[in-house]
């Protein structure tokens, strides 16, 4: 098989489109780049949706812990402690046998319908994603929130805006602003999170897992993990320059206010592993 | 365990539950507890070390060594961890096969490499095939917790790289207006500096080096999550205690077990930070110095 042909073959495999059976036997480098490279798809949907929706409970979150009410402010607390704290790996477990043991749990009524969805790694992932990317970021917009200069809201109260209205015109912007930096490598660290889900109970329907769940197939076949890990990294790699582009350019009008040595750069610091 | 667990079908739910919770298994189930103690216990310390190394390697004025530092240190940005642990525990493992054989078969004319195999001389194998199965198992544990070793020594070396650059410079340069040498300045005054800015970093470290060890599982260790799986699986009546699928009470355990060990990790952290802020030119050392006149 040429190349190109490999491409076509393998190209949307982790979509359930192409070529049915893996490749076996001699296995060309090409056809390792390929279903890696459509293993990513899996990867930059997890990372795209749970970033996206997680943004705003990230934001609610954060206002929530911020709040005087006790109402507001316990359950945020437990919540991002309980996110935070405990190992991803270990969610997406209690996840999925949550979502799986439910429908038979609740024998009388079969609502296996509607779980079913949930107990698949497309949505069930997805959810505990969404979750967790919201519970990190939740805590990165709160610190922001607590670190607003005082003379902003002073500002704020002397132009006689309250409520609402100064949330979104003054509180809002200068926390996003302030917690961009941060945001960025939580971001990051959610695309290399997202790799986690084929690896924690979660089954891969028809063999169609993500980057690092096709890697370990390679490297399980050839038994040699010198080409796909780097094929893997490489990826990840190149998804991270694209990621910090991003984040650069929105960090970039974030801060077009401000005179040029104020701005806060957007760097890079890897921590976490969570 | 107790007397009364001779037959535990005829027990009443509370003590079927004490013997259930106490038969042989359970006890491997605990002891697995003290593995992932064990890994803290030996990776924290090694990983720091590599990260000492790290750092003090990106610093050296020899461009190579600096390089490789740098390559080091630079490593886990960008790449998922999780393809590091993959990758290095077959990595480590085919390397020291292979430097063994090297060493154990000069004669050796076969390619190492035939197709999907890996293949080394009888006497090269690493354990060799006839040993016990307990030393294939302690030769796992080790390769893991090096792996642990590697990819969070990197991290820690981010951490101190960071935390060497944050001591005044001013500091450096007294050294060397007293004539001391890199290596004195290196070792007299900028190390025992370093610790109070790295700290912040390494505790961040710690917890997540904690929430990273359910990843034992994946490099083929039997460890709390291997036996959470194994014990929760729904058990019919040919076993001595049948009962349903409670894999999700066992998960809720290790929740709780983890959410408990990270909380006590932020007040044992938060005291250290308070004590070695003590006397220091910072931000805390001055409020503390405050507080006290």
């Amino acid at each position: 098989m040429s190349c190109w042909e490999t491409v076509q073959a393998y190209a949307f495999r982790s979509l359930g489109y192409g070529e049915r059976l893996l490749p076996r036997g001699e296995i060309s480098l090409c056809e390792q780049v390929t279903l890696i490279g459509s293993g990513m798809i899996w990867n930059i949907y997890f990372g795209v949706l749970a970033l996206f929706f997680g943004f705003f409970f990230a934001v609610t979150l954060a206002v929530a812990k911020n709040s005087q009410a006790k109402w507001a402010r316990k359950p945020a607390e437990w919540f991002i402690f309980v996110f935070r704290g405990s190992p991803l790996f270990i969610q997406f477990f209690l996840a999925y046998f949550a979502l799986v043991r439910l429908p038979e749990e609740i024998g009388t009524l079969d609502i296996s319908w509607l779980t079913d969805p949930f107990a698949k790694a497309w949505l069930g992932a997805l959810i505990v994603l969404f979750l967790n990317t919201a519970a990190y970021a939740g805590e990165i917009f709160y610190g922001a929130l607590r670190s607003i200069p005082k003379g902003d809201l002073e500002a704020a109260d002397a132009y006689g805006m309250s409520g609402f209205k100064r949330f979104r015109r003054i509180v809002y912007p200068t926390m996003l602003r302030l917690a961009w930096p941060a945001y960025t490598n939580e971001a990051i660290f959610l695309f290399h999170a997202t790799t986690l889900v084929y690896f924690s109970g979660f089954p891969a329907f028809r063999q169609q897992g993500d980057a690092l769940y096709y890697a370990s197939y390679f490297a399980d076949r050839t038994f040699n993990p010198f080409v796909p890990y780097p094929i893997v990294a490489m990826f990840f790699i190149i998804l991270t320059l694209i990621v910090i582009t991003v984040f650069s350019l929105i960090n970039r009008r974030l801060n077009r206010h401000l005179p040029a040595e104020r701005r806060a750069r957007v760097r890079y610091r890897p921590n976490l592993i969570r | 365990m107790f007397e009364f667990c001779a037959d535990p079908s005829t027990l009443d739910t509370a003590p079927w539950f004490a013997c259930y919770l106490t038969n042989g298994v359970h006890m491997l189930f605990y002891q697995s507890f003290l593995t992932v103690l064990l890994l803290l216990a030996i990776t924290a310390p090694v990983a720091l070390a590599f990260g000492f190394i790290g750092a003090a390697a990106s610093r050296s004025h020899i461009l190579p060594i600096s390089w490789m530092g740098k390559l080091y240190t630079s490593m886990v940005r960008g790449v998922p961890d999780i393809a590091f642990f993959l990758f290095f525990v077959i990595a480590l493992d085919q390397a020291l096969e292979w430097v063994n054989h090297q060493i154990q078969c000069p004669n050796w004319d076969e390619p190492i490499r035939q197709g999907a195999n890996f293949v080394v001389c009888q006497a090269a194998k690493i354990p060799l095939s006839s040993a016990p199965q307990w030393v294939h198992e302690v030769y796992n544990y080790f390769i893991a917790v090096f792996t642990f070793s590697i990819v969070f020594g990197a991290f820690a070396a981010n951490v101190l790289f960071g935390a060497m650059r944050a001591v005044p410079r001013a500091q450096l340069e007294t050294a060397e207006a007293y004539g001391m040498t890199r290596r004195q300045t290196f070792w007299r005054i900028l190390v025992p500096q370093m610790w109070i800015y790295a700290l912040p970093g390494l505790s961040n470290l710690w917890m997540i080096l904690i929430k990273a060890t359910p990843l034992l599982f994946l490099l083929g260790v039997e460890d709390i999550v291997y036996w959470a799986r194994e014990l929760g699986g729904s058990r019919t009546s040919q076993y001595a205690y049948p009962h349903p699928d409670w894999r999700l009470w066992y998960f809720l355990a290790l929740l709780v077990f983890y959410l408990g060990f990270t909380r006590v990790s932020e007040v044992v952290l938060a005291r250290i930070t308070r004590r070695l802020s003590h006397g220091q030119a910072t931000a805390g050392g001055e409020a503390q110095r405050k507080a006290a006149a």
